[in-house]
């Protein structure tokens, strides 16, 4: 066991690099549209096939490879040196983002971002589970949930670095300039965090347990075989999979993310308005993660977890349809409004006008809507009034402030629940000499694949017969229900006495 | 409970089989050349069924290990 002083150096080395890793892989999504402008112009066929592969398989299939490739390094060369490399991956691949020359003067810049943002994927794939390991494997068996729980923070406040890196760095330019030249700073700033960061975890050690796994000779010498072909591990790598991150995964990627794209895209709410608010609840709801790790070493893990997802399941609906409530136009009362409608050219169409209508209109509560709708003249001639495109915008008076961010932060609060105690669940579950590996894909399969596909699978719902602005919710709903039931049902505390004696036969014999 | 267990292994497995069917289906209906979200393009589809199918068929074993009573 290390000393206090000890552990909490290890803990910053893995938080910190960690952090980082979740914010190189947050900025490219936050900059997701001016690097689509630079690298993927939509009308080139071949460019917008290799920004829908970079959306796609950078989450889906390589973020659960990374966890199979690095998995395995770790537990044969050891936790250290794996989690190093990821590091580097990922932050020379994010500096590298920020360098490469746009699409006009440099038309192979689609391939190298695509390779880049796969080399990100792969890195974020054997970033976590090797992280999660070395604290766990430095901690005492009773505050592994505690001193993992650090680890769980990175995860949200790389996404509010991010978001207030990307801020400052707007607010600090002008929009030609950011447009140009700034969107790449926030690439090129992780190069320092990174070299930081891997200064700080070259002086770390190499885990205790591993070491003395190595000295007595008894590391895996094959950890994906034994893994996913002994049924012992794999029914528990299917059980943790299935009962515990597949639901975690849609909870943690629609309280975060799906929120913002909610907020901005269905209610129309203001951009500012959404990220700042966002980021408030985000770092007021980061405790938590502590508090619930630091509980399921008093509690169990499982209580905790199986409890958040219930709370996510009952609540989603109220919670979103209460966040909706407060930016319709329809339930408020408008004071004055004005209408401009204006004819050009059409852009894309020769012989054809835009037209375009806004709308500005004030309310009571002192907020106010403006509403660009655009028709093209020959569609309405022809008998079709809808809009062609319609962009909303909704900014509300500050009163709302207070009620949008607390709603928000019962989302995040689900989020904390579900997902402060997990790295201790799935450390537990597993033999040293294969848990890296083992506990690496489960993980990664939940959240990249489970939670990355909630935006997918919303639209999808969306544009079924009669949806409405609540219907995408029944995905990450549905899914924590079936977790929910699998999790409650199936797992025990007996599971987890299998790996530890597992684990002392491991060291004994 | 025990039973509970076991027999919902025969849910698991149909469900696993379900969402391939799903997945296959909702695709076919989707894909459209005259869309532009990226539900309507086949890539993201080929990409998801292929990275869901390993998945479905791990609920299948799961289900598979439920009914054989491998989990107490």
């Amino acid at each position: 066991m290390s000393s206090a002083k000890g552990i909490w150096k290890v803990i910053a080395a893995s938080s910190v690099g960690t952090l980082i890793e979740w914010y190189d892989f947050y900025i490219f999504g936050s900059l997701a549209i001016i690097i689509s402008e630079k690298f993927f112009p939509a009308d080139n066929p071949t460019t917008a096939f290799l920004a829908t592969l970079a959306t796609f398989a950078a989450g889906f299939i390589v973020r659960p490879f990374g966890a199979l490739v690095f998995g395995r390094l770790g537990d044969i060369v050891g936790r250290k040196y794996t989690f190093l490399l990821t590091l580097i991956l990922m932050g020379g691949s994010t500096f590298l983002i920020g360098c490469i020359p746009s699409y006009q003067s440099f038309h192979l810049a689609p391939y190298v971002i695509l390779l880049l943002r796969l080399l990100q994927g792969l890195a974020l794939g054997g970033e976590y589970g090797g992280a999660a390991t070395y604290v766990a494997e430095h901690a005492p068996a009773n505050k592994k949930g505690y001193y993992t729980s650090w680890i769980q923070t990175t995860a949200t406040l790389g996404l509010f670095i991010s978001l207030i890196v990307i801020i400052t760095i707007q607010n600090s330019l002008s929009k030609e300039d950011f447009n140009q030249w700034g969107w790449r700073l926030p690439f090129l700033l992780s190069i320092v965090l990174v070299i930081i960061s891997i200064f700080i975890r070259l002086k770390m050690k190499e885990s205790p347990l591993f070491t003395k796994l190595k000295a007595s000779g008894k590391i895996s010498k094959n950890p994906l075989k034994e893994s996913f072909t002994k049924k012992q591990h794999l029914k528990i790598v299917l059980l943790a999979l299935f009962g515990a991150t597949m639901g975690q995964g849609v909870v943690w990627y629609t309280s975060q993310f799906y929120t913002q794209t909610f907020l901005l895209k269905t209610c129309g709410l203001n951009a500012t308005q959404t990220n700042t608010w966002l980021c408030i609840a985000l770092l007021l709801a980061t405790p938590f993660f502590i508090f619930f790790g630091w509980l399921s070493d008093k509690i169990g893990r499982k209580k905790i977890m199986m409890l958040g997802l219930l709370l996510a399941i009952i609540f989603y609906r109220p919670i979103f349809a209460k966040l909706y409530s407060y930016t319709n136009t329809l339930q408020k009362q408008e004071v004055t409004s004005t209408i401009d409608v204006k004819k050009i050219v059409h852009p894309y169409l020769a012989n054809d006008s835009l037209i375009i209508k806004t709308t500005q209109a004030n309310y009571t509560d002192e907020s106010t809507l403006l509403l660009i709708e655009k028709y093209t003249e020959s569609v309405v001639k022809a008998g079709n009034n809808q809009p062609q495109e319609v962009k909303k915008t909704i900014t509300l008076n500050n009163s709302y402030q207070w009620k949008i961010i607390g709603l928000i932060f019962i989302l995040v609060f689900f989020v904390t629940m579900v997902y402060g105690p997990i790295a201790a669940f799935l450390v537990e579950l597993f033999p040293t000499k294969i848990r890296y590996t083992s506990m690496s894909l489960p993980y990664h399969i939940g959240n990249g694949v489970f939670g990355g596909l909630v935006p997918f699978i919303v639209t999808l719902i969306s544009v079924m017969p009669s949806s409405n602005y609540l219907s995408g919710l029944w995905y990450p709903i549905g899914v924590a229900a079936i977790c929910f039931i699998i999790g409650s049902l199936y797992i025990s505390n007996q599971q987890l006495n299998i790996s530890d004696n597992e684990e002392q036969d491991e060291l004994n014999n | 409970m025990q039973q509970l267990k076991k027999y919902l292994g025969i849910v698991w497995i149909l469900l696993a089989v379900l969402i391939i069917v799903l997945l296959v289906y909702a695709a076919i209906i989707n894909i459209s050349s005259e869309g532009k979200a990226d539900i309507h393009h086949p890539l993201p589809w080929i990409i998801i069924i292929t990275i869901f199918t390993p998945i479905a068929f791990g609920l299948a074993l799961f289900g598979y290990y439920a009914l054989k009573e491998e989990y107490v």
